[in-house]
């Protein structure tokens, strides 16, 4: 089971509720993925409007947990303020906490990200960092408070995939008992494969499924790498060589001396 | 009094945000507020009084990554 925040799940797969092309395709991805996760936001929204009413009620209905981000924010102000508002909404402690730095690549500042955790950690928040792979970020948002990291693969919406294995290697070897999220920048199946056989514990996806030509078919294709590469991870993968070591036995091998 | 409700200038008489909220079309919507940058519970609304010039955030919930 992974445990984040003392709440217990049985679906490593952590799904984004954005850029489906319907309410309803949105309903069966969470289900093809058997999600127990979704991410969500809030927007202004106009007084003539509902969309986010009828929004919220398909949600409710799911009966999944939600995590609602502050996506968009630039500054640790507009941060924590989001996160209040969010928390009134939503009902729930957890936050998913995005400071942008950049915007072409959508980085986080890990400065204002850290100053923002300390922040909310110290108000009763159960924060879930959208950070990048650094080492000593993810050490200090551990001091600010976090029990959870969300490393990046990718930038957001690139389906990159894990782009700098060296250094997700290396902080999952770094921080062996702490829940690690890969967030953002999957493209396919098979890049959360490999997160979870690298010893990721979950990843969060949104793009890669929601812009598939069949979401719902692909949401059923991440449920099943997800489960697969945390598998393989239980069954200790062997290390890569660099020659070739016969798989077949050499004992007895007919013509040889 | 004008104030700014999401990026858009409005008049409203209400001189309270629980009050401005009401006339404004959002009375029983779930929704989050902010004034001048600050959230404001849904407890301290009917004692929040706004100005002339206030910006408000009303927002609700939405689809996120």
């Amino acid at each position: 089971m992974l445990r984040l925040y003392g709440t217990e799940l049985a679906s490593r797969l952590l799904l984004g509720t954005a850029r489906y092309p319907s309410p309803a395709v949105l309903t069966e991805a969470i289900r093809a993925a058997r999600a127990e996760v979704v991410t969500v936001s809030l927007r202004r929204e106009a007084a003539g409007e509902r969309a986010g009413q009828g929004f919220w009620s398909i949600i409710r209905a799911l009966e999944v947990r939600v995590l609602p981000n502050t996506a968009g924010c630039h500054t640790v102000k507009e941060a924590v303020t989001t996160a209040h508002m969010a928390r009134e909404v939503f009902a729930t402690p957890w936050v998913k906490l995005e400071v942008i730095g950049e915007d072409d690549t959508l980085q986080p500042d890990v400065f204002a990200l850290t100053e923002a955790a300390r922040i909310l950690c110290a108000e009763g928040f159960e924060v879930f960092p959208y950070t990048t792979e650094d080492l000593v970020v993810a050490d200090r948002l551990l001091a600010a408070g976090c029990r959870v990291l969300m490393p990046w693969g990718a930038p957001i919406g690139s389906g990159r995939g894990l782009n700098n294995l060296f250094a997700l290697t290396a902080l999952r070897a770094h921080f062996p008992t702490v829940p690690l999220i890969i967030d953002a920048g999957l493209g396919v199946p098979s890049h959360a494969a490999r997160a979870l056989e690298l010893g990721f514990d979950a990843v969060l996806v949104n793009t890669a499924i929601a812009q598939a030509t069949d979401p719902v078919a692909m949401a059923a294709a991440f449920a099943q790498a997800v489960a697969a590469g945390h598998a393989a991870r239980l069954a200790g993968p062997i290390e890569p060589r660099n020659f070739a070591v016969p798989s077949t036995p050499v004992v007895g091998q007919a013509f040889r001396g | 009094m004008r104030i700014l409700v999401n990026g858009v200038w409005r008049e409203t008489a209400g001189r309270e945000l629980a009050a401005a909220l009401e006339e404004l079309g959002y009375g029983s919507r779930l929704v989050s507020t902010a004034v001048n940058g600050e959230f404001v519970s849904l407890e301290e609304r009917a004692c929040t009084a706004l100005a002339d010039g206030d910006r408000l955030e009303v927002l609700a919930p939405m689809q996120g990554g």
